[in-house]
């Protein structure tokens, strides 16, 4: 461990500092500052009774469900995945490993459609389920659908290298003892996984409650339904209601930074516990 | 002290002895449901793109991609994404730089904004443009009188694709910078060698893959890039419109296999990314070895 000093050897920190931050601030901050200013111009009463008006908060509400549902399923799934691509040899294993990337490359608008398509009462599996009475294109079941496959790799990519890097000595240990396979996963493998997972869970949770692209095909966009809060900012923005988007945006931002918050500090967690190990 | 490096031991981790493993039924039930998921979640809608653009026949499918209008999609697809990902790359670059070669205080605050696009909506992240440069807008009136257009433009179409694209470069160099340490470019530098040098023969080498990754990483995104767009655009057919807006608005015209064809177009981009991507962990894969023996 050298001193801070021998660091100053290397040149361009004042450049590539000052830089960053001009551009951040250019770029991101000073835009962003932008949502705050623009709310600060309605009244408290007026802001309240945007940001709580019926139609805003069954928004809030569909975005929410949809978007924990989504993670829930992701979190049940991606950890299977994970496990399959990390303990398992078999066929075609590198195409199932490339696929879990694809929702990250592939533009949201195309994903939009193409499961629209798929999932509408006269699509391949959606016609399937038709005649059992399930709908699953403009329902809210099409939005978590749009949106389990939008948060899908976060988990996937978050769970896979915390499982490849576990020890196989505390497995043994717990097979010493007699335990059973699932006792194992249940009582050792689970609660290491548990800080990636969550942190799978929270990414794909927070991409979920803002994402746009794909989810305004498949939802059909009734109000109080099945319609999701960025589109209500877009709606407001089509009827020249920038104050009402704002805010409503506001609300948004807010719960995005907490969700930021809070993935920062389970990251923290998990760098300390592999730095401890 | 380096005790961040994650090395990748794929193979070591598959092979594992029976009593730490599953029995073979039910290893294999495991990969038959991972494989069904991603079937009906991922694989099913890719192939449908292409079954949907071509349902009315090739001659249609030729037609919906080369008509003016999805023409000049695609090219203001590519300017918008030949100043984003280049200036974005410059900032990845330059912040890496910064981050993972000095210690300076606030530096986790610092990576935490970096990030900031990423949590931020799509249609949040295109009104806030709106919110400066609109005519409602903080600078709208003064733009106006100098007859400068941003919304509803070509430029604030790149100011949306910028700002959403921001993190991609820089969340791929950060971590690699940070595993590889300082000692090559010190070494470089008590050896006589100035700043731009020791970038384009000592770093650059090292973060070749890393920062083509990114590179590929943030051009997916710049074109495929819908809700912040979708803001800023005003939707002016011929002039205003990107490939994913297109695809919207033949899509919301009901020409379902147009918007098929055109999305296609997308779907070969998202497959070259992900083709590249292999590509960079393959090679990064081989260049490993040789680094642990620094």
């Amino acid at each position: 461990m050298k001193g801070s000093k021998s660091r100053n050897v290397l040149p361009g920190f004042g450049l590539s500092l000052g830089f960053t931050l001009f551009y951040l601030s250019i770029i991101v901050l000073i835009p962003l500052a932008a949502v705050f200013f623009k709310t600060a111009e309605l009244s408290w009463s007026e802001f309240w009774s945007t940001v709580t008006n019926a139609r805003v908060v069954a928004s809030y509400r569909i975005s929410f469900f949809t978007a924990f549902f989504a993670g829930l399923v992701n979190a049940v799934f991606g950890l299977l995945i994970a496990w399959v691509l990390v303990r398992y040899r078999f066929p075609g294993k590198k195409i199932i490993d490339s696929l879990v990337d694809l929702p990250f490359a592939l533009p949201t608008a195309v994903a939009g459609i193409a499961l629209t398509a798929i999932y509408a009462p006269n699509g391949w599996v959606g016609s399937l389920l038709a005649p059992l009475g399930v709908k699953v294109a403009y329902s809210p079941i099409g939005i978590t659908i749009a949106l389990i496959f939008i948060g899908l790799p976060f988990v996937v990519r978050t769970v896979q290298p915390v499982l490849q890097d576990m020890e196989k000595e505390t497995e043994e240990a717990a097979v010493m003892l007699g335990a059973y396979r699932l006792r194992t996963f249940w009582k050792v493998i689970l609660p290491e996984l548990m800080p990636a997972l969550l942190t799978g869970f929270a990414l794909a949770f927070a991409r979920g409650i803002g994402e746009y692209g794909s989810v305004v095909f498949i939802s059909g966009n009734m109000p109080l339904k099945t319609e999701i809060t960025p589109l209500l900012i877009m709606t407001k923005l089509e009827q020249y209601d920038y104050a009402g988007a704002t805010a409503i945006a506001l609300v948004m931002l807010v719960v995005s930074f907490l969700m930021l918050l809070v993935i920062n500090l389970l990251q923290w967690r998990m760098n300390r516990r592999t730095v401890s190990d | 002290m380096a005790g961040a490096v994650t090395v990748h031991t794929n193979e070591e981790a598959s092979k594992r002895p029976k009593h730490i493993t599953e029995s073979a039924p039910v290893k294999w039930l495991l990969i038959g449901i991972a494989v069904l998921f991603l079937a009906l979640i991922v694989l099913l809608p890719l192939a449908s793109v292409f079954v949907e653009a071509f349902k009315k026949g090739v001659g249609v499918y030729i037609d919906s991609i080369t008509e003016p209008d999805a023409l000049s999609a695609l090219k203001l697809t590519l300017i918008v994404a030949l100043i984003a990902v280049p200036v974005n790359t410059i900032f990845g670059v330059a912040a890496a730089w910064a981050i993972s070669k000095f210690r300076f205080r606030g530096k986790n605050i610092l990576i935490t904004l970096i990030d900031l696009p990423f949590a931020v909506s799509p249609v949040i992240s295109g009104l806030i443009y709106v919110l400066l440069f609109g005519a409602q807008g903080f600078l709208g009136p003064w733009l106006d009188e100098r007859g400068i257009q941003i919304i509803f433009a070509v430029p604030g179409i790149v100011l949306a694709t910028v700002f959403v694209t921001v993190p991609f470069v820089a969340r791929e160099l950060i971590p690699l910078m940070q595993a590889q340490g300082v000692q090559e470019e010190e070494a470089a530098a008590s050896l006589g060698a100035k700043g731009w040098q020791i970038f384009w023969k000592v770093t650059l080498p090292n973060i070749k893959w890393g920062l083509l990754y990114g590179v590929i990483l943030c051009n997916a995104r710049a074109m495929g890039e819908f809700g912040a767009v979708s803001v800023v655009s005003g939707h002016i057919r011929g002039e205003t419109n990107t490939l994913p807006l297109h695809i919207e608005i033949l899509y919301n015209e009901y020409q379902f296999s147009a918007s098929f064809a055109v999305a296609s177009l997308l779907v070969m981009l998202a497959v070259v990314t992900l083709i590249v991507k292999s590509i960079v962990e393959w090679k990064s894969g081989q260049q490993k070895p040789v680094e642990k023996t620094v």
